[in-house]
């Protein structure tokens, strides 16, 4: 039983990691053409926060439910810096802004080694996080569970977000139909920002519950961007059901090919299975059905 | 009153329209005629900002709106109903609506002009038929409650019972006294006949144009006969 609960569990856990990255890669390349290859480092930006704000408040448990709001908007500022200095000439250019946050990406890791060394730093886990439940026999930690239910929340907020807000109604109708959008009086540059903040934020989000489980280091974010990709490409773009189940099933068949064979054999195998899965699938596991697309 | 002096556009290098004058006189009614690939349509994607002018300027009331991005303009009291029944597919009739306005008075006033879309509230736009399209297209921009109504060929391809209902809307538009309307029309009689003023569009220029009303549209009908 061990053999399937573990990694369906640990799994499960990477799977959240990465819808949390996920998340913004495809809000924005789904509303403007963008690949965001610098939005791993707004995980890392998040597991700092995590990290700094436990040097300010000592008590772990409260520091790390502060850091989650501060690591959202820090993250998210940062996006919309981003999105204002290089981002925004490059709307429509997926290759462009690939390349271009490529470079973002180094700057940034080359800034956090800068600032807090390259060896990365360990967060405290809280007591109540610092525990273990027996889940079939298998000893849960508890903080994969946290990362579990922070996704969850994260994922429900912006899913109510898209659906019951005004703001979301703009996102929608923005992808749908940028120019209608706009001559139906969307602001849809103001809207753009918006998405950018809101996406960059949740991979800030991310970031912390990726410092409860391996604390920080200055380049965290590599290893999450490409599966994160796969992530993207495999739910269909702009698809946030597709994603949930695209990011939980690279976390899992990722934790039981690593269980069968090795770390980098898995990821290896993942990206095969995905790229096999594609071919079959060119438009990714959902496609929206409408009479007209217009 | 919406103005465009001299105004030159096209797409890329190739230009579709050609130092255009055109005047649609402050709370009246003017309509452009033309044939398929005239540059009707690139012409009102100019008057709403979806294609900037190579040369000239688009004036709102006297207010230079040329470089003003389209949502702007919406706040400065321009609507526009495009070509092609465009709606958002994946949202519902109601979401179409809200993007637009959320106020439910506001909802229900818009949704008595056109009763048909009551039931259809909850279905997403992508589903609906062409004419209940036009119909949620019009009804979403008259939410937005313009001073100015710009529509591109509201009646093309719908069926004969809807384009009556369409084209009551746009006649009570014209009659309010307070609302200017510039129509794209290929139903020469119809549009002239509810205009001040008319014009007819040949390859990006402007050909012809005068007084509209019932006596003009014989001339307009052989003017345009090729
Ligand atoms: N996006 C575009 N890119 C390049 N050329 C275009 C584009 N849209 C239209 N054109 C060209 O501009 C010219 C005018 O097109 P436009 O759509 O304005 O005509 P129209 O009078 O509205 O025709 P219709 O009655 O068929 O709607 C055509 O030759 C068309 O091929
Ligand atoms: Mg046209």
């Amino acid at each position: 039983m061990d053999a399937l609960t573990t990694p369906f569990l640990t799994g499960t856990a990477t799977g959240a990691i990465l819808l949390m990255a996920a998340l913004g890669l495809t809000l924005t390349f789904g509303q403007m053409g963008v690949i965001n290859m610098a939005n791993g480092e707004f995980l890392m930006v998040g597991a700092y926060v995590a990290y700094l704000t436990q040097q300010v408040i000592s008590s772990a448990g409260v520091s790390i439910i502060i850091a989650i709001p501060i690591a959202f908007v820090v993250a998210g500022l940062l996006g919309l810096v981003l999105e204002a200095t290089v981002i925004r000439w490059m709307y429509d250019r997926p290759l462009d802004t690939l390349l271009a946050t490529v470079g973002v990406a180094l700057v940034l890791q080359q800034l956090a080694k800068d600032i807090f060394g390259a060896q990365g730093d360990p967060v405290v886990l809280p007591g109540w996080l610092d525990a273990r439940i027996n889940v079939f026999g298998y000893e849960w930690p508890l903080r994969q569970l946290f990362t579990i239910l922070l996704a969850v929340a994260s994922l429900a907020l912006l899913n109510a977000l898209l659906r019951y807000t005004s703001f979301g109604r703009r996102i929608r109708a923005t992808v749908q139909n940028r120019q209608l959008a706009e001559t139906q009086g969307v602001p849809t540059r103001n809207v753009d920002r918006m998405t950018f903040f809101l996406g960059s934020g949740l991979a800030g989000v991310g970031g912390v519950a990726i410092s409860l489980i391996s604390g920080t280091n200055p380049t965290l974010g590599t290893s999450y961007i490409i599966p994160a990709f796969l992530v993207v490409v495999l739910g269909g773009v702009g698809q946030l059901k597709g994603t949930v189940l695209a990011a939980w099933g690279v976390g899992v068949a990722t934790a039981f090919l690593t269980d069968w064979t090795s770390g980098s054999m898995a990821q290896v195998m993942t990206f095969a299975l995905v790229v096999a899965m594609l071919t079959l699938r060119p438009q990714g596991l959902f496609t929206v059905r409408t009479r007209s697309l217009a | 009153m919406l103005e465009l002096v001299g105004v030159t556009a096209g797409y890329g290098r190739s230009k579709v329209l050609f130092d255009v004058d055109l005047i649609v006189p402050k709370d009246g009614a003017a309509s452009i005629m033309g044939l398929n690939g005239a540059g009707k349509t690139t012409l009102l994607r100019v008057a709403v900002g979806l294609l900037p002018v190579i040369s000239g300027k688009v004036l709102l009331d006297g207010v230079d709106i040329t470089s003003m991005r389209p949502n702007r303009r919406v706040q400065q009291g321009l609507g526009y109903v495009p070509q092609g029944q465009l709606c958002f597919p994946q949202m519902t009739t109601l979401e179409n609506l809200q993007l637009v306005s959320p106020v439910q008075s506001d909802i229900d006033e818009v949704v008595d002009i056109f009763p048909a879309l009551r039931d259809l509230m909850s279905r997403p736009a992508g589903l609906l038929s062409g004419g209940q399209r036009q119909q949620l297209a019009i009804a979403r921009t008259l939410l937005g409650k313009p001073r100015m109504l710009i529509l591109d060929e509201p009646t093309e391809g719908i069926q004969p019972n809807v384009v009556a209902e369409i084209e009551q809307v746009i006649v009570d538009l014209t009659e309010r006294g307070d609302f200017t309307v510039l129509l794209v029309e290929q139903h020469v009689g119809f549009a002239v006949r509810i205009s001040d003023r008319y014009y007819t569009l040949e390859s990006g220029r402007i050909t012809g144009s005068g007084a509209g009303g019932e006596d003009a549209i014989d001339a307009v009908r052989a003017s345009m006969a090729v």
